[in-house]
């Protein structure tokens, strides 16, 4: 899922100094299950914006309205009532919520709430760690799950460089470990490990963000276009 | 194959090596790569210039290996993919032939994360093992990554460096393997402290006839203090220093402990002259170049053939 974690506090007053009628609009998908923008925090960041006018002598609103996904047409839809009256949108989901609030609600500010962090999971209770950098072609059938673009610092595909030692990661000891130390210890109970001997070539980076803005369709998902369309 | 190059003659030649190390200015001053030069000429047979190292911004390798090169000193320049993509690596060693320069050390490079510019972003399109690979590919089959011809000449005796103490220690010989396969031809390791441990990982090196494939030389750095092994063994990712050797630095009287250092190098380089497979030996004096021709002399090294 997309990790998010809420942009300190300030920010979101800096960005909110003009506003008079703000809406925080919360996401009930992948941030909040990451805590950062579901509906508890939707309620505490609006408390905490009324607190902070209410502290400078200003007179503000605040209201709240957290829907299913903010990426989503049918969803975004719903939230139109909740906009009336409002000046400006704190949306605490990730940056693609807030990109496509602003593409729905053309003359409205939409602003962000949270940071988009990366795309991850929980490593512990209340810590998520980055596992995919959607690359765009997944390679994990040869690394034994364990993905070493998204993992290791260097995004290494031929093994570890010398900064692995006992496991962890030269770039920050305390909280990485080195994908291979993972990768080679998984290939090894695998029984896979002479596959690690060969030279993975060059990487092809055009499927990755490199190749420019992506857009991928699905044939199932897209009208089918008539004889008449496919012979012009 | 003929390169042109100092360090490929002394090879053929069947000598045991020595390589030296230069670390470019935080600028564009000319005179410490001069000073330098001067401190190492005659005294080993090519000298390896640093790339940016610990991410730290220097004058670009390639400008001080030609620098090194119009001064009589065979360079080699090494590279890290840290900073350039498969363009400007390809575009960067056609310049370098250009300049007269006839090694290169191919290398990952350090993260920028421990350099002056920590909010860099990097590069990382290839590893040391593909851009080990692409010089081989421009050399031999003239051929550019991309599928393109390379126009007239371009030969490059092609090193790369590993680490016998990184982990996992077992995988520290598959990862040369695949740099001998990739088409290494000389190989520097990290510094050399825990001879035990070298010696241990030389021996599954030459069980894999890895030794016969690509001249490995033993990398050696003379201490100054016994705070410098202090700081290297705890700050240096991947160094193994052990206990004795800070503790032999530190239990000398006040103002002995570079001599001792200089001991310690002296006796590794004749331990590692007796290693079998060892074909040479890379000085690294970190800013202590000053110091080379000293420890060479007594480790019987100096003067070069």
């Amino acid at each position: 899922m997309i990790i998010a974690e809420q942009k300190p506090f300030e920010r979101i007053v800096e960005m909110t100094a003009k506003a008079r009628n703000i809406l925080v609009a919360g996401c009930g998908t992948c941030v909040t299950v990451c805590l950062a923008g579901g509906a508890k925090e939707v309620a505490v960041v609006a408390s905490k914006l009324r607190l902070a006018a209410q502290n400078a002598g200003r007179k503000i609103t605040v209201t709240e309205a957290t829907i299913e996904r903010q990426c989503e047409n049918e969803f975004v839809e719903k939230l139109a009532p909740a906009l009336k009256g409002v000046d400006t949108v704190v949306s605490l989901a990730c940056g693609i919520g807030v990109q496509f609030l602003a593409e729905a609600f053309q003359n409205l500010p939409i602003l962000p709430g949270v940071n988009t962090r990366f795309l991850g999971a929980p490593s512990k209770q209340g810590t998520w760690q980055e596992k995919c950098m959607a690359c765009g072609d997944c390679r994990l059938d040869k690394t034994a799950g364990v993905c070493p673009m998204a993992r290791c610092s260097k995004n290494l595909l031929n093994g570890p460089c010398g900064g692995s030692a006992n496991g962890k990661c030269e770039v920050n000891p305390q909280k990485i470990e080195c994908a291979w130390q993972l990768i080679i210890d998984r290939m090894e109970k695998l029984g896979r490990l002479d596959e690690l001997e060969a030279i993975t070539p060059p990487n092809d980076w055009s499927t990755a963000h490199d190749g420019g803005v992506r857009e991928t369709a699905s044939e199932q998902a897209v009208p089918a276009k008539t004889e008449a369309m496919k012979s012009v | 194959m003929t390169i042109e190059s100092n360090l490929e003659r002394v090879l053929q030649a069947g000598k045991f090596a020595v390589t030296g190390e230069l670390g470019p200015p935080r600028g564009a001053d000319v005179e410490v790569i001069k000073k330098k030069a001067q401190l190492l000429k005659g005294h080993v047979d090519a000298v390896n210039v640093t790339d940016n190292q610990t991410a730290i911004v220097r004058m670009s390798s390639v400008a001080a290996c030609a620098l090194l090169s119009q001064l009589g000193l065979d360079p080699v320049l090494q590279m890290v993919c840290r900073d350039r993509n498969r363009i400007a690596l390809q575009s960067d060693l056609f310049g370098a032939y250009a300049l007269g320069i006839r090694n290169v050390l191919c290398l990952t490079g350090d993260h920028q994360k421990f350099g002056d510019h920590p909010t860099a972003k990097n590069v990382f399109d290839l590893d040391s093992i593909q851009l080990i690979q692409t010089v081989k590919r421009l050399r031999d089959e003239k051929k550019m990554l991309g599928g393109s011809d390379v126009q007239g000449e371009f030969k490059m005796l092609i090193g790369a460096a590993e680490n016998p103490f990184g982990d996992p220690f077992k995988f520290r010989v598959t990862r040369l393997a695949k740099k001998v396969a990739a088409g290494v031809q000389f190989l520097q390791t990290q510094c050399i402290f825990n001879l035990p441990k070298f010696k241990e990982w030389m021996k599954m090196v030459c069980d894999r006839g890895l030794h016969e494939k690509v001249a490995i030389f033993g990398g050696v750095t003379p201490i100054k203090s016994a705070g410098m092994a202090k700081y290297m063994k705890n700050s240096v990712a991947g160094m193994d220093v052990p206990d004795e050797i800070i503790k032999r630095v530190a239990g000398v009287p006040k103002g002995k402990a570079s001599e001792e250092g200089v001991k310690i190098a002296v006796e590794t380089i004749q331990q590692l002259k007796e290693t079998p497979g060892v074909r040479g030996i890379h000085m690294m004096a970190i800013e202590w170049e000053e110091m080379v021709p000293k420890i060479l002399q007594q480790a019987g090294l100096s003067p070069r053939p």
